[in-house]
């Protein structure tokens, strides 16, 4: 079966610059897509090509099975939620959420009821007259979301949709977006540079970086298996160790940097070849006496920080490792005042991430 | 020292401004009511003040006789001001509808070209306005340049009579006004933000639908600004149709001028003054009004 989005070797130049360099990926039907990467990856100009705005240098984009080549922004399935809400300032909420409805020639009647729906999807019931600029940063991301959706599109975009509101604002509606996209069954693709966005809302994410496409993957796989160093730094903390591969010594590998380490044998490697060794701050143990578990080499913590859910510590090893950890607080933290200033890290075998060099 | 300064620098920048418009705006207006309601004389000046201080004190003698006057006479005030009127209208209109698609293309251009743009705008302000008049006149004369192109292009035999038409008054208002009207229509459209725009042709609005629903509302205090700084000196203009139009074209500021220099009647010139000021001033007060009292 077809897939329900196809977009096939899309490349977009401005000049000489390569903004999208050669982005294929299929979307399902349903789909939570996130394209996350730094600013000017070419991720926004990406969106911008789905809704039509931009036309491709190169490749095609399909819908439904329906080529979008020459299709107008007007009259492509497609709806866009703006990074700034792109209300109407001079219309009524009501009215900057029938606009879509007008255009399409509905019976006023039939507006009415789907404005009135789209509201109390939304949660704004009884804020139909008032204008944009009355209403507050979250309302407005709402209204602007009822709009997107007013035409039902088989594809909804999602520029930076909660970039602009507070902390606490964004995880609530974080969730409510999931909740109505979920309820609708639409399709969304979402740009985001916050990869705590990205693994929250997506089923599938999509890490962008220089215009390409650099790793398709559900939020899980992006975290525990990134397959570069780009994607492992980008998402998420985390700690490098070059190493050279020693010796397979059954079941682990033998890696030689500044200390021995030993990484269980899933891949293949080559003797003497170089790799970089990944490792995520919650993987890593911090012990104040040595264990005699496998990888261990004593540290000096030069850093930490307190986090309420946890502490991170910096510690550097034998050699000049530098590492990040994270210790959840399991029971209830003591002060602060007396932290350890040397102690004992360990990690599983398993935990290692492996990238090439 | 250095609050002195800032308390004192805050002081300038207020009520210098206000301190000019007071002398040179506020001032002659009220000389002018005052001259409205002088009696004339034949003396110079050529009236006597209604009000005036002098060596015996301050006098208060208003006389009605210039509005009167006027009352008694209105019919020969009537067509002047109708004539002063509609063309102000009209030239407001031909501005704005030649102004609209500039400032958009303006505003809509590359940010680094459009300070070139708004320049070249209002470079035929650094000229006379009497002096591309007179430039006008000789393109437009049955001798001058776009007649002597069209004979020797065989397009007409005879010259087209161009001078002394509607043709050739608009050309001239429009060409001296078109600049007040383009500039604030570019402020307001410059400030409408793209993804608005985009925001509708993504909801299926075509260019037509976009115009008239998001662009055309969004612009109309640009549009208000710019027709309110073209027709108010379009009433009072005497010159461009004196210069460009036929005889029959008597307008209300050519009257005014006719009263104060060929009559010296200045108390009559300044009550036609007064009233073409209330005919303007009042229909603005009252739409101001109108519009704080829907907000509130």
């Amino acid at each position: 079966m077809a897939p329900f989005i196809r977009i096939q070797n899309i490349s977009k130049k401005y000049g000489k610059l390569l903004a999208v360099d050669n982005v294929s990926f299929d979307l399902e039907k349903g789909e939570l897509f996130s394209l996350l990467g730094p600013s000017g990856c070419g991720k926004t100009t990406l969106l911008r090509i789905l809704a039509g705005f931009e036309l491709t240098t190169e490749g095609y984009v399909e819908i439904d099975g329906q080529d979008m080549v020459d299709v107008d922004p007007a009259d492509r399935p497609v709806n866009i939620m703006f990074q700034n809400y792109a209300l109407f300032p001079h219309m009524s909420v009501s009215n900057n959420i029938g606009y879509g409805l007008k255009r399409a020639s509905l019976p006023d009647n039939e507006i009415k009821s789907r404005v009135s729906e789209l509201l109390e999807l939304v949660h704004l019931n009884g804020m139909g007259e008032r204008k944009p600029s009355t209403l507050s940063g979250g309302q407005r991301q709402r209204v602007a979301l009822a709009r997107a959706l007013a035409r039902r599109p088989k594809l909804l975009l999602l520029d930076e949709p909660l970039a602009a509101l507070d902390k606490k604002l964004r995880s609530e509606t974080q969730f409510e977006l999931c909740k109505i996209q979920e309820q609708l069954g639409t399709t969304f693709v979402v740009v985001t540079h916050d990869q705590e966005e990205a693994m929250t809302l997506s089923t599938r994410i999509g890490v962008m970086n220089n215009g390409k496409l650099v790793q398709v993957g559900t939020p899980n796989e992006i975290y525990e298996q990134p397959q570069t160093t780009f994607v492992a730094d980008f998402v998420g903390e985390i700690s490098f160790i070059e190493v050279t591969v020693k010796e397979q010594k059954e079941p682990y590998w033998l890696m030689q940097g500044a200390v021995p380490i030993h990484v269980s044998t899933g891949a293949k490697f080559r003797i003497n070849q170089k790799v970089n060794l990944a490792l995520r701050p919650e993987k890593i143990s911090l012990t104040s006496k040595p264990t005699g578990k496998i990888n261990e080499f004593p540290v000096e913590i030069t850093d930490w920080a307190f986090y309420g859910a946890g502490t991170q510590y910096r510690v550097v090893g034998p050699g000049g490792i530098n590492l990040k950890l994270y210790e959840s607080h399991n029971l209830p933290s003591k002060s602060n005042a007396r932290q350890p200033e040397t102690g004992f890290i360990n990690f599983s075998p398993d935990s290692i991430i492996i990238l090439e060099r | 020292m250095n609050y002195f300064f800032q308390k004192f620098g805050r002081i300038l920048v207020i009520w210098l401004p206000l301190g000019w418009l007071l002398l040179f705006f506020m001032l002659p207006l009220v000389e002018m009511i005052n001259v409205s309601f002088s009696e004339a004389r034949r003396a110079v000046p050529p009236y006597i003040p209604a009000f005036q201080i002098g060596s015996e004190g301050f006098s208060f003698r208003p006389v009605l006789d210039n509005y009167l006057l006027i009352y008694e006479y209105w019919e020969d005030y009537l067509w002047p001001a109708i004539n002063s009127i509609r063309l102000a209208f009209f030239s407001t209109l031909y501005c704005l509808l030649f102004a609209y698609p500039m400032a958009w293309w303006i505003a809509r251009s590359n940010k680094s070209i459009q300070h070139i743009l708004l320049i070249l705008v209002l470079m035929p302000f650094w000229t006379s306005s009497l002096l591309r008049m007179y430039a006008l006149i000789g393109l437009l004369n049955p001798n001058g340049f776009i007649n002597d192109v069209l004979i020797w292009a065989g397009i007409t035999v005879t010259p087209i009579q161009m001078m002394q038409t509607d043709f050739s008054i608009y050309s001239g208002m429009i060409l001296t006004y078109l600049p007040l009207m383009i500039l604030p229509l570019y402020a307001s459209l410059v400030r409408l933000d793209v993804s608005i725009i985009e925001a509708a042709a993504d909801l299926g609005a075509k260019k037509w639908d976009i115009f008239r629903t998001i662009v055309l509302p969004l612009s109309i205090p640009g549009i208000v600004a710019g027709s309110l700084l073209v027709f108010i000196p379009a009433v009072g203009e005497f010159v461009i149709p004196a210069l460009l139009g036929g005889p029959e074209q008597l307008m209300l500021g050519k009257v005014i001028w006719t009263e104060f220099f060929r009559n010296r009647d200045w108390p009559v010139a300044a009550a036609i003054a007064i009233i073409l000021i209330a005919i303007i001033i009042l229909p603005i007060v009252y739409a101001r009004y109108q519009d704080r009292e829907r907000i509130s």
